[in-house]
């Protein structure tokens, strides 16, 4: 117990740290933005919804900060969270320091979901580009999943089979577009195939949040068995792994995930790549410890990624995918530069 | 010693020829009656060979636990088997004439292997002989197309993965990571079988890690990165990692490989003086006639020749396996000695 007890203390004040960064993440990125507002404004009109105390705002300001900052900005810790948590998943799961959520096919899979219902009109309208986009991404993952497992299952083939199922979905996307799209359609698909957390509601933040939470959870549960698989699935096996399951399982969480990630923010990217090799250069890679604190990191990180993308060009919007891309692009050429150097 | 040119199949190894006394292991899953698992049922197979090439028990095991006894009793190998404690046949890992097929061929068949506890046992053969097969069938990775494998009498099947993670360790020939990791991470590892979901790490995994670091020379290098490791210490740290899930079965395959002598023979006389059953697949024939307490060759899928270095080792039998001309030089009588082999020129 002697060496645990400082671990204990170690995860307990990361925890405490990153949650109250988090919060005031949350709290100052809601106050920037064309509208005026400070902190304690964002406090009372928070504890006003939440029925503790008076509101004190203005009805207009009101709005601003309950029913356009709060859930965009709260989707953006969400969907950083929920990115960087499958990133690590998957680059362990899969062995590949390369992979991140979209290398399912998810998200390709989302994208031509989403321009089917907006473009070719599929649903007659009844059906909303989230739905689509979810169809899409469970269907490609079916793919996916299917095609790894007829190639023989292993690791590796699973990424091919992603990739493969990446170019078939994107090529059916702008198939779609070049033929059937008119170019105000191809400009919203557009903004919302590089990522965007403009326009979203409450229902994203609990639909989403409540899926991050269920994936967390199992995941977290299955932090030691991540762990096992550091040295392949052989050696996962022998440490009492049944390793066939827990990937199947594991796939399909973060698969889940990121569908319902993309359907509601669309494909951001190179957040799933790239958080969880800062957060495994923070603390390690043990699992246990590894997964709450990308979380963090991510949550954090795409919170302000996205108050840069809604600002930095005022009044004008950045897609914030095209912001994480920015950052991420190096990041990834970092990546690659030290597993040159590791083997 | 006798040359042994057998080739008998379904040649059993291990406590049956090792330790007289045993009762018949009761019915197997659907294998009906077992071809030489019976009382002696080895002996008249051997005769073939026109002399005794047992796996020579007296010998043999007291040899071992004689002049060399363990350094730790847990778990107890067997140093009396002649004077009263007789293990249960069953006991420990056993294969019970295992076959595995992949892409339509066989590549192990109808193998059987029962080592003794404590013991080490080298897996000899060329290369696609089946010995890494066999060892991931011993380990349950891969599951046999036929035959058993059990652990004191249980299919690992039934056992379940975790119940023979903390029995069976395995260490391979060369385990490779992105991961940055530190020694002591690796060695931890180990624990993954004994702990569940969100429990902290318990006193006995701290322990369990210490151990291992200590008993494989690593203590002083515990915070070190696994990436700034050497070939041969990385193999070292890989049983170290082994040791940690408490084994009392450790499979090796081929874990010599890329190193240089001086850490092919650290390496191996550190498995050697563990207090396990140990199985190696090697494929260096001085190796195994130096650290092996017993030996079985495969070839092409098929047991081909089984019992003490000295025993197994021979000319005709590289010849005959490897299809290398070689000269044993016989071991003499020492109890130490083993024999040493010299490969001739084509």
């Amino acid at each position: 117990m002697r060496a645990a007890a400082p671990g204990c203390i170690r995860s307990a004040l990361l925890w405490t740290a990153g949650l109250a960064a988090l919060v005031l993440s949350v709290a100052v990125a809601v106050t920037i933005g064309p509208a005026d507002i400070s902190v304690p404004d964002v406090w009372s009109a928070v504890a006003a919804h939440l029925g503790r105390g008076e509101a004190t705002l203005t009805p207009i300001r009101d709005g601003i900060v309950w029913n356009l900052r709060m859930p965009r900005t709260l989707l953006a810790a969400v969907c950083g969270a929920g990115l960087a948590v499958c990133g690590t998943v998957l680059q362990s799961l899969l062995r590949n320091p390369l992979a991140d959520p979209f290398v399912l096919g998810v998200s390709s899979g989302a994208s031509t979901g989403a321009v089917a219902i907006v473009v070719l009109g599929v649903g007659g309208g009844a059906v909303s580009i989230s739905a689509g986009a979810f169809v899409g991404a469970v269907v490609s993952f079916a793919l996916v999943l299917l095609l790894s497992h007829a190639l023989g299952g292993s690791a590796d083939r699973v990424v091919l089979s992603g990739v493969a199922a990446m170019q078939l979905f994107s090529a059916l996307t702008s198939f779609v577009i070049l033929t059937a799209g008119d170019a105000e359609t191809t400009r919203g698909v557009l903004f919302w195939l590089l990522g965007s957390l403009s326009g979203v509601g409450w229902t994203d933040v609990w639909l989403c949040g409540a899926v991050l939470v269920l994936a967390l959870v199992i995941c977290l549960a299955h932090a030691r068995t991540l762990d096992a698989f550091v040295f392949g699935q052989d050696a996962a096996a022998t440490l009492g792994v049944h390793v066939t399951r827990t990937r199947l399982l594991l796939l399909c969480v973060t698969a889940l995930l990121t569908a319902a990630l993309v359907s509601s923010a669309g494909a951001i990217g190179f957040v799933g790549l790239v958080l969880p090799h800062a957060a495994r250069a923070l603390v390690g890679s043990g699992h246990a410890r590894l997964l709450p604190v990308t979380a963090l990191a991510g949550a954090v990180f795409l919170v302000w990624v996205d108050t840069l993308a809604r600002t930095v060009l005022d009044p004008q919007e950045v897609p914030v995918g095209v912001v994480t891309s920015l950052i991420g692009v190096p990041a990834f050429v970092l990546v690659l530069y030290r597993t040159r150097k590791t083997t | 010693m006798t040359p042994n040119t057998d080739s008998g199949r379904h040649r059993d190894f291990g406590p049956h020829s090792d330790f007289g006394l045993h009762g018949d292991s009761g019915p197997r899953t659907g294998s009906g009656p077992r071809t030489g698992s019976g009382l002696h049922g080895d002996s008249g197979r051997r005769t073939d060979s026109g002399s005794r090439t047992g796996s020579g028990p007296h010998r043999d095991s007291g040899r071992r636990t004689d002049s060399t006894p363990p350094p730790d009793s847990t778990p107890p190998p067997d140093s009396t088997p002649h004077t009263g404690s007789t293990p249960h046949p069953d006991s420990g890992l056993r294969a019970d004439r295992v076959s595995r097929t992949a892409g339509g061929h066989l590549i192990i068949d109808g193998v059987t292997l029962a080592p003794p506890p404590g013991a080490t046992v080298g897996l000899l053969g060329p290369n696609g002989s089946g010995k890494s097969t066999l060892l991931r069938v011993l380990a349950g990775v891969l599951a046999p197309a036929s035959g058993v494998v059990t652990l004191d009498g249980m299919p690992l099947r039934e056992a379940g993965r975790r119940t023979v993670a903390r029995r069976v360790a395995v260490v391979d020939q060369d385990a490779t990571t992105q991961v940055e990791l530190s020694v002591e991470e690796v060695v931890r590892l180990g624990r993954i079988p004994h702990r569940r979901p969100w429990s902290p790490s318990t006193h006995r995994d701290d322990e369990a890690v210490h151990e291992a670091l200590t008993r494989t020379g690593l203590a002083d290098r515990a915070s070190q990165s696994w990436h700034t490791l050497s070939g041969g210490e990385r193999q070292r740290v890989q049983i170290a990692r082994a040791l940690a899930q408490d084994p009392r079965e450790l499979l090796l395959d081929e874990p010599t490989n890329h190193l240089d002598i001086q850490h092919q023979l650290d390496l191996l006389s550190l498995v050697a003086d563990l207090p396990l059953t140990s199985v190696i697949a090697l494929h260096d024939l001085n190796l195994a006639a130096m650290f092996c307490d017993h030996v079985l060759v495969l070839r092409e899928g098929v047991a081909h020749a089984a019992g003490t270095p000295s025993e197994v080792i021979t000319e005709e039998l590289i010849e005959k396996v490897y299809g290398v001309r070689a000269v044993v030089t016989p071991a003499d009588d020492g109890p130490e000695s083993r024999p040493s082999i010299r490969y001739l020129r084509r």
